[in-house]
């Protein structure tokens, strides 16, 4: 069965239930935090260039019309075809007439989450073409028939010894094999499929306005082969990746490997502007980008959420979120897992489908501080719980929401007046007592049972500070009149 | 100098012994101590799980409630937090409120940012034998960017041995309603949070938030564990 976001308790808890999982997940979190951390170590100006990396994207997303356009016009002055795709259908028939034009058979792509939105792959294998994967991570994804549960490291849930016995069913390798060996294999099986495949597919983590360059990061030379081997190249990106100068470039490019993979420089960094010229060796005969908006618009147009369109997509957040780190990305249920994940997905897919993901969080705000651009991720998260209970949405019949709202109103009427307050306390204290052995609180009714299932509960004092308070003023002299 | 105390919900009914220590210290430290016996709670519980037109109206009534007065010390970052930086969320639409809300802001201090920041103080008076470790609380460390104050004042409390534990800054897992709509991953990063309390060999854990000691002493208490929970206002008054 896929997962959902409707899913996510379920989910979540099969995450927590599965012990090699836990493991996979701790042991990678920690590793890319503690490499992230050494390599901002050198950065001496790392806030300042935060703040300028947040500074441009600011005004990027305010003038986002003015910068699209001005891509649109360089990237075609560069010989490659735009495209405008408002949903993900439309990015779909565009691939679909270009598959048919060109006869093609096979597919190679590069790590794109567009793409994964959009559900390209399946959508490719259903019009009967061959789609593979050339990252490694995403390669073991696909081998296993699963979707990345990261942004920047998609099997990040799997750990060696699954890897190796995927590849043995799969590729017939011994399951014994070592990482490198393992690699080897994969690298072998790759590189005919670039030789053979009619498109390319990549996604962008920067297209550069001024110039019409596209800007792909990677670590393993995949995307560089796929950019420039097949005879046909399409680029796939959302809105939000523009960004206005080559000069600007400089500022993500210092920012963004440190936070994703803790790296000062990826080992690829590749500038594409246009197909091939006359006169160049390499390169595809044509380029076509595909600008998505896919609910991205909605995004821009609630203020409230906007920051969220800053994202890199570095997945730095996901790392360092302790409920990410217990979880993993498939319990979202989305393609977006992780903090950002939980923000963006309510207004891609529909803040019904995706309610559980405001409250995947303990609003620890770690997110926030890891963030090469600052979004303020938690601030965000209680902007959607805040429409859930009360913008109109089926949210509203469900009947845990009535049971919370009743019990929301009540305590915050017993909060409203000093008296009621006392009085509710001392009904509370009568509560309890049937609750009480040994002066702890093992075992509370439903929904507070949930507490209690792993953890005992601080009973209520015997008596409330307040009482001491008027007790103590009374025998001390200095005798405070009310205000 | 004069300050009010507003003790938060929890201290007032779970832990009232907090209260007294904190009036202790503030009294040791030279502040003339007030009470209003009006207060109940912030708000936060029902701003953070989404309703917050309930925490409007209990935000309103602080600000009526408090307004008048020069300074208002919290013991807890997470209400601070929602005094400082959430009332002007709240009232962002509503230009007068959002006025009186800023100004009140600007008028709170969290316990340990109080007697470090505006009181300046750098000794202690109290004795505590013992290792302890100090966990820090995610909203009075990422949204006040408290995180030296409170370990100056520890360090200051003769015989204490402060030890760090590994990632003292991960969150508890608490979260407020968080601890109830997912509690299992709740359990599960407290229990991280519990191993490397116990890896410290501290016998004590101490924290600025009574939520946060609420929940570590409820995983602690229901797996026997002997480590105590404090807040930092019972170290600092101990003798």
């Amino acid at each position: 069965m896929k997962n959902k976001p409707d899913n996510f308790h379920f989910q979540a808890k099969t995450a927590l239930n599965n012990p090699s999982l836990q493991q996979a997940l701790s042991k990678a979190t920690t590793h890319i935090l503690n490499k992230r951390a050494r390599a901002i170590q050198e950065l001496t100006d790392l806030e300042t260039l935060r703040d300028r990396a947040r500074r441009i994207k600011e005004q990027t997303i305010a003038q986002l019309n003015h910068y699209l356009l001005q891509l649109e016009s360089e990237v075609r002055k560069a010989g490659g075809k735009v495209y405008w795709a408002r949903e993900a259908r439309d990015a779909q028939r565009y691939i679909a007439k270009l598959v048919k034009q060109k006869k093609a058979q096979l597919v190679v792509k590069g790590k794109s989450m567009v793409s994964e939105e959009i559900g390209l792959n399946e959508y490719l294998e259903k019009l009967g073409l061959e789609v593979v994967e050339t990252d490694l991570g995403e390669y073991i994804v696909q081998l296993a028939g699963e979707r990345p549960s990261h942004i920047i490291a998609p099997a990040i849930h799997k750990s060696r010894e699954e890897v190796a016995l995927l590849f043995q069913k799969k590729l017939g390798t011994n399951p014994e094999a070592e990482i490198s060996k393992l690699t080897q294999v994969a690298r072998e099986r790759l590189r005919e499929k670039f030789f053979q495949a009619d498109i390319g597919i990549t996604g962008a983590n920067f297209a550069i306005a001024e110039t019409g360059t596209i800007v792909l990061v990677e670590n393993e030379g995949n995307i560089r082969f796929t950019t420039s081997l097949p005879p046909v190249h399409i680029v796939l990106m959302g809105i939000e990746k523009v960004i206005p100068t080559l000069a600007d470039l400089v500022v993500f490019l210092k920012l963004l490997p440190r936070s994703a993979t803790g790296q000062k420089l990826p080992s690829y960094v590749s500038l594409i502007t246009g197909p091939r010229r006359d006169g160049e060796k390499d390169g595809p005969e044509e380029l076509h980008l595909i600008i998505l908006d896919n609910g991205r618009s909605r995004i821009l147009s609630e203020p409230a959420l906007r920051e969220s369109l800053y994202c890199l997509r570095c997945g730095a957040c996901l790392n360092i979120c302790p409920v990410y780190q217990k979880v993993g990305g498939h319990a979202y249920g989305s393609v977006y897992a992780g903090p950002i994940g939980s923000v963006i997905t309510p207004p891609l897919v529909g803040l019904y489908r995706a309610r559980a993901l405001p409250y995947a969080s303990t609003l620890c705000g770690a997110c926030r501080d890891i963030c090469p651009v600052k979004i303020n991720i938690p601030h965000m998260l209680l902007q959607l719980r805040q429409g859930l209970s009360y913008r109109w949405n089926r949210n509203l019949i469900n009947p845990g929401y009535w049971l919370e709202k009743l019990l929301t109103i009540t305590w915050s009427m017993g909060m409203k007046d000093e008296g009621r307050y006392r009085f509710g306390s001392k009904v509370a204290r009568l509560l309890q007592r049937p609750f009480l052995k040994k002066q702890k609180i093992s075992h509370l009714p439903y929904p507070f049972s949930r507490w209690t299932k792993s953890r005992d509960f601080t009973p209520l004092a015997a008596k409330p500070f307040r009482i001491w308070w008027e007790d103590n003023q009374r025998s001390s002299k200095d005798h405070e009149r009310a205000d | 100098m004069k300050a009010h105390l507003f003790v938060t919900c929890l201290v007032d009914q779970f832990f009232p012994e907090v209260g007294i220590d904190l009036v202790k210290c503030l009294r040791l430290a030279g502040v003339e101590v007030h009470f209003l016996t009006g207060q109940t709670c912030c708000g936060q519980p029902a701003f953070n799980n989404g309703f917050w037109r309930e925490a409007r109206s209990l935000a309103k009534r602080f600000i009526y409630l408090f307004e008048k007065a020069d300074l208002i010390v919290i013991p807890s970052g997470s209400c601070a937090s929602m005094v400082k930086v959430f009332y002007p969320v709240l009232f962002k639409d509503d230009p007068i409120l959002l006025a009186r809300a800023q100004a009140l802001s600007q008028k709170v201090y969290e316990f340990s940012e109080f007697l470090v920041k505006l009181l300046g103080i750098e000794t202690v008076a109290s004795k505590y034998t013992g290792k302890i470790t100090y966990h820090d609380s995610c909203h009075l460390l990422r949204e006040l960017k408290i995180y030296e104050e409170p370990r100056k004042l520890l360090k200051a409390v003769k015989g204490v041995e402060l030890v760090e534990m590994e990632n003292s800054e991960a969150c508890c897992g608490f979260g407020g309603i968080f601890s109830i709509k997912n509690s299992d991953i709740s359990a599960a990063i407290l229990q991280e949070k519990i191993d490397r309390i116990r890896a410290t060999d501290a016998k004590v854990v101490v924290a600025n938030d009574v939520g946060c000691l609420m929940h570590i002493a409820g995983g602690l208490s229901r797996q026997n564990l002997t480590i105590k929970t404090r807040h930092i206002a019972q170290i600092l008054a101990a003798d």
